[in-house]
């Protein structure tokens, strides 16, 4: 065995290093340094990240394992950007991590998080189903141990539970959907399948693809697979709420859309972009209706990020160079925003413990940089401009429709409808917070020191990714170039 | 040239705005202005010394003498197609140069004199940023690479000009003379933004070094398509013009700026007088190859220029506040620029002739800056002194302020184009350029140039000479420091920018040429220009029945010119009767039954989607795994649908 191709996994040898340390600091370092774990594990995580952005791009693809791992410039910046959005959860967590109930399960938080990281990096990178199946897993079933961290509580232990049973359904229908794919190709390697399924039609194979997105679907709560989401994000520590909100969707994204262009690209006439295209429509509108009756500022934001998984998939059904660009973009922005949202619940729950939009009336009054911050972060998942929410929605929009069939348009204009949906239940939480006549119910307080970092971090993003335009000309070079762009047709 | 000045000169301003408009009502007036000062100050250094490095250094020099048009930097900020792309840079070439120095020079005096002028006002913090904004804008716009750039900062110096006309936001008049500069401005633009989108519609660019390097090109993308009679060309760029005609209160859209003059005087004299409205005049020198390309599209620029000179002289000899006579003349002398670039553009067949009227057009914009922005200082002294803006409440007034009389006086000379002032020199140009195309324009705008030292003496000898009025106990005094200095510098730059051999600067091809005086032409409006103020010396050096004989002699034209010829009367009939009436009424009820109403029904079946289906959110796992299951397979069931399909 050449041991050199292990080289081509520079990331994941980089965050395991990075697990390792936390794990050896976790288990050998005296209880009294048990406190700065969270700091430690944030500037590890920092140091990580920063070297990956700055280390030298790659130029072509190299794979690995006889093709089953692959890597480029393109899945490097999706891991990044994932990084980044760890970096930032991770800072937000570090009151709440130091919390006196969560002390003996630190280091499991921190530990979990990263390992589902890891499997992550291993869905996006795989280029075997075998592989993309270990990676699924590993990104899942922690997930479950640390909806459970608050296990006292009676909603995080019921959100688990709830998690775990259908993500264990929905694993088993995945390889169900596998093994019928199996059977019509004689491969599990990507490539291998696109060969033989090319120009090919059965019903076997329309049922095969149907488990198949229903299982990745899965991951990005989408409608009717979402059902799980509303109850695990209430349920769950809102530091686990924000990483399962933006970090697993977004590799999910980013893998899905891998899966079906690289294995799925030449079936005949592409029968899952219909797919898609319904359950978009679904997803978004679905999504957006349950959305405006939340109360519980958790549950409303698990429906709001149903709706934007369809909006993303705009970027997997336009399969063209422009709308890869645009997902990754719409995921970096989707970052910033949603962990601004879930940074503001966080400090006013850790302080307060409230969470329901009623405990929001009159916020301004007594908060007004909590308030403003949220009010930014409402702005940009609307897609105001100028903010980035805006710039992304834009930037999908003109990727699908370049796709250019009439039923594209079509779909993009039910999006834009609802994004006026959306824009009514936005602004319900701006309403409540600056507009209500009632007497504040939340009282002034401090948000503690990692909290108000990590504001200050993705209101950074929310105002300037969408005028620094250099981020999204860098994402468009990068998959010009890639070689994922032989799938587009 | 290094990136690095540039970057600053935009920068430091919007840097400033932020600054003081965030952190501004924590710090203490003195500590904000001089913040203020400071920092316009450093931008006026950079400024000087990008300008200097561009005019002298020899490597803006191609080898045929022209100088070149060098692109600093220019970034991409939104890319529409591969061609069509938004990008914002910093352009340096002769006129962007020359406006660098004229906006930071005249921005630092204004910034110094609000010092004084200011002091103690309620929002001084507030004011001190709008003004940094408004230098950001006004600096952005200049050096802008692109079209659609130019387009962004003009919007920008729009809405500073907005907040500032408005900054006295309790009092009325102040409020609604914004708004009326903002509609105003803004439906201009809307033009603007037309001419924009039609323009790069045809020649897939914004790019102003694509556009005016080879205009024939742009001549020839747009080849063929026609609109109404006329070429497509020929509306794009008498729609963009337009947008010149707002900014630069051309008729009939000159409406807002005597009305701007509610805002504090400094701000009139930066924006009303020195930069914002020359805008419109500085776009057209931008385009101007390709306007040169357009014959209909430049006459239309000459007759509005004719006319609204005239216009605007004719109404400034009957104004009675000070600043509103000062607002004509603006609107007066930016009429000139205008009609010497579309002289210039027009030609007549000699090629120096194009070089000269553009020369000469920002020659006058330039001497007209300094002087202009010295006359609304000085009148703000004025106003400050006797806390008035009509000229019934002074008079007599060398005595009381020596400095600003002096300094009003040399603004005068030089707009009424007696040597060796600044502004004769500049004028003389426009009048040669004008002659040199057709007689008869040249006769109507030495006309109008009588008038205009008519005017100015009179509004000069009304304030100055005339008679005492009772000034009480309350005896007008000097302008403090801070606002005589700017008044001395301006003065001083009046007198001797005139000498300033500006056709080796700025000229249309960017070749140097040398400038020759033709004595026919200034001997002759040296002499017109001395009748017109011997004749308002005569009628008002000394308080006499003259005037008001004049008035009731011809009592219809007075009637009309006190009364601007009655456009806002005009303007308010149109928009009251006809448009609210007509237009207004209908869309109104359009919009709140039909639009309103649909959109009523839309969110109610949304809401009663919503109610509908919430059961499916049960919080049984079960249930959740059965729709998981029926989910899945009706996507395949759909999916087969597709395969048959």
């Amino acid at each position: 065995m050449d041991y050199s191709q292990f080289l081509a996994m520079k990331q994941e040898i980089g965050l395991l290093i990075v697990f390792l340390l936390v794990f050896l600091y976790d288990t050998f370092m005296p209880r009294s340094a048990g406190k700065q774990l969270p700091v430690f594990a944030s500037v590890l995580m920092l140091i990580f990240t920063a070297a990956c952005c700055f280390c030298p791009c790659l130029a072509g693809s190299e794979s690995a394992f006889a093709g089953m791992y692959e890597t480029s410039a393109v899945i490097a910046a999706i891991k990044n950007i994932l990084n980044i959005g760890v970096v930032i959860v991770l800072i937000q967590s570090v009151k709440w991590a130091n919390s006196e109930e969560m002390a003996p399960r630190r280091g499991e938080f921190y530990e979990l998080l990263l390992v589902t990281l890891f499997g992550m990096y291993l869905m996006i990178s795989a280029r075997h189903f075998l592989l993309f199946v270990i990676g699924l897993e590993s990104a899942s079933l922690p997930l479950a141990a640390m909806v459970a961290l608050d296990k006292n509580r009676y909603e995080s232990s019921e959100a688990a539970i709830k998690y775990i049973l259908t993500a264990v359904f929905s694993s088993a229908v995945f390889m169900m959907g596998l093994s019928f794919v199996y059977a019509l190709s004689g491969s599990l390697y990507f490539q291998n399948i696109y060969l033989a399924l090319t120009g090919q039609h059965s019903t076997m194979l329309v049922l095969a693809l149907a488990f198949v997105i229903s299982g990745v679907g899965f991951k990005l709560s989408l409608v009717p697979f979402h059902l799980w989401t509303a109850d695990v994000y209430q349920g769950a520590p809102t530091s686990v709420t924000s990483y399962l909100s933006v970090i697993s969707k977004g590799a999910a994204a980013f893998a899905f859309l891998v899966i079906l262009c690289q294995a799925f690209g030449a079936v005949y006439a592409n029968i899952w972009e219909w797919m898609l295209y319904a359950l978009i429509i679904l997803t978004i509108t679905v999504g957006n209706l349950f959305a405006i009756r939340q109360r519980n500022m958790k549950r409303f934001l698990a429906f709001s990020s149903v709706s934007q998984a369809g909006y993303i998939m705009l970027g997997v059904i336009a399969f063209n160079a422009m709308g890869l660009a645009a997902l990754m973009y719409y995921i970096l922005v989707y970052i910033f925003s949603n962990l601004a949202a879930f940074g503001v619940i966080g400090a006013i729950e850790n302080a307060t413990g409230k969470v329901s939009m009623d405990d929001y009336r009159g916020l301004s009054k007594t908060n007004p940089r909590l308030s403003l911050c949220m009010m930014l972060a409402m702005f940009s998942l609307a897609g105001i401009p100028p903010f980035a929410g805006f710039f992304s929605k834009f930037f999908i929009f003109t990727g699908a429709i370049n796709q250019g069939s009439v039923a594209i348009y079509v779909l993009v204009l039910i999006a834009l409808i609802n994004t006026i949906i959306s824009l009514y239940y936005y602004l319900l939480v701006v309403k409540a917070m600056y507009i209500a006549e009632e007497a504040p119910v939340v009282e002034t307080f401090k948000s503690s020191c990692g909290e108000r970092i990590g504001l200050w971090i993705t209101i950074a993003g929310i105002i300037g990714l969408g005028i620094v335009s250099c981020v999204y000309n860098f994402l468009l070079d990068t998959t010009a170039t890639s070689a994922i762009n032989a799938y587009f047709m | 040239m290094d990136i690095t000045i540039p970057a600053l000169i935009l920068c430091l301003p919007l840097f400033m705005f932020l600054l003081l408009g965030i952190a501004g009502c924590k710090m203490s007036h003195k500590l904000a202005g001089w913040l203020g000062c400071l920092g316009m100050g450093t931008c006026l250094v950079l400024s000087y010394f990008t300008a200097f490095t561009y005019y002298f250094d020899p490597q803006f020099v191609a080898e045929n003498g022209e100088r070149i048009q060098h692109t600093v930097f220019n970034l991409t900020w939104l890319q529409f197609t591969d061609n069509l792309t938004i990008n914002l840079g910093f352009l340096l070439d002769p006129i962007s140069a020359l406006m660098l120095v004229v906006i930071t020079t005249i921005s630092f005096m204004v910034h110094l004199y609000s010092l004084g002028y200011m002091e103690g006002e309620k929002g001084f913090q507030r004011y001190y940023a709008f003004l940094s904004l408004f230098s950001f804008s006004m600096l952005g716009l200049v050096v802008a690479t692109n079209i659609f750039q130019m387009y962004i900062f003009w919007e920008l110096v729009g809405a500073s000009s907005y907040l500032l006309i408005g900054f006295y936001y309790t009092k009325h008049s102040a409020v609604s003379a914004s708004k009326k500069a903002f509609i105003v401005t803004r439906f201009a633009d809307l033009g603007f933004l037309i001419g924009i989108l039609v323009l790069s519609y045809y020649t897939k660019t914004f790019d102003f070094i694509k556009m005016t390097s080879d205009p024939s090109w742009v001549l020839a993308s747009t080849e063929g398509a026609t609109f109404m009679g006329a070429s497509v060309l020929t509306w794009a760029l008498v729609l963009i013009f337009t947008g010149g005609m707002g900014k630069s209160a051309m008729m009939p859209l000159h409406i807002w700026l005597p009305d701007a003059m509610e805002g504090p005087t400094p701000v009139s004299a930066l924006i009303h007088a020195a930069t914002m409205v020359v805008a419109g005049v500085y776009l057209v020198a931008r385009m101007f190859p390709v306007y040169m390309m357009e014959g209909a599209a430049t006459m239309f620029i000459v007759v509005v220029g004719a006319a609204t000179a005239f216009y605007a002289a004719m109404v400034a000899c009957t104004q009675v506040d000070i600043k509103r006579v000062l607002a004509f003349s603006t609107i007066s002398q930016i009429a000139f620029m205008m009609v010497s670039l579309g002289v210039a553009s027009l030609g007549n067949g000699e090629v120096s002739h194009h070089g000269l009227g553009y020369m000469a057009s920002m020659f006058h914009m330039f001497t007209h800056a300094m002087f202009k922005a010295l006359l609304f200082l000085g009148a703000g002294a004025l106003i400050h002194a006797v806390h008035s803006n009509d000229y019934t409440a002074m008079g007599g007034l060398r005595k009381y302020m020596p400095i600003t009389h002096w300094t009003f006086l040399i603004g005068c000379l030089a707009i009424a184009g007696i040597p060796p002032f600044s502004g004769f020199f500049s004028k003389d140009e426009i009048l040669s350029a004008c002659y040199a195309w057709s007689p008869y324009i040249g006769m109507w705008m030495s006309m109008v140039a009588a008038l205009t030292a008519f005017y100015m003496f009179r509004l000069y000898f009304l304030i100055f000479w005339w008679n005492n009025p009772d000034y009480g106990h309350h005896k007008p005094h000097e302008a403090p420091l801070p606002m005589a200095i700017p008044l001395v510098v301006l003065a001083a730059v009046s007198c001797v920018a005139g000498f300033i051999p500006f056709g080796h600067f700025v000229t249309w091809d960017r070749m140097p040429y040398d400038i020759h005086l033709d004595w026919t032409i200034a001997g002759t409006s040296i002499v017109v220009a001395v009748c017109a103020i011997a004749l308002a010396w005569k009628m008002y050096c000394k308080e006499n029945g003259l005037p008001a004989k004049f008035k009731n002699a011809l009592p219809a034209l007075w009637d009309w010119c006190y009364h601007r010829f009655y456009w806002d009367e005009l303007y308010m009939f149109i928009t009251h009767k006809i448009i609210f009436n007509g237009i207004c009424r209908p869309i109104a009820w359009f919009d709140r039954h039909i639009i309103d109403g649909t959109m009523d029904a839309f969110a109610t079946v949304t809401n009663k989607a919503s109610y509908a289906i919430r059961g499916l959110q049960s919080g049984q796992v079960q249930m959740y795994v059965w729709v998981y299951l029926i989910g899945a397979l009706l996507l395949a069931g759909f999916g087969v649908l597709c395969l048959i399909m």
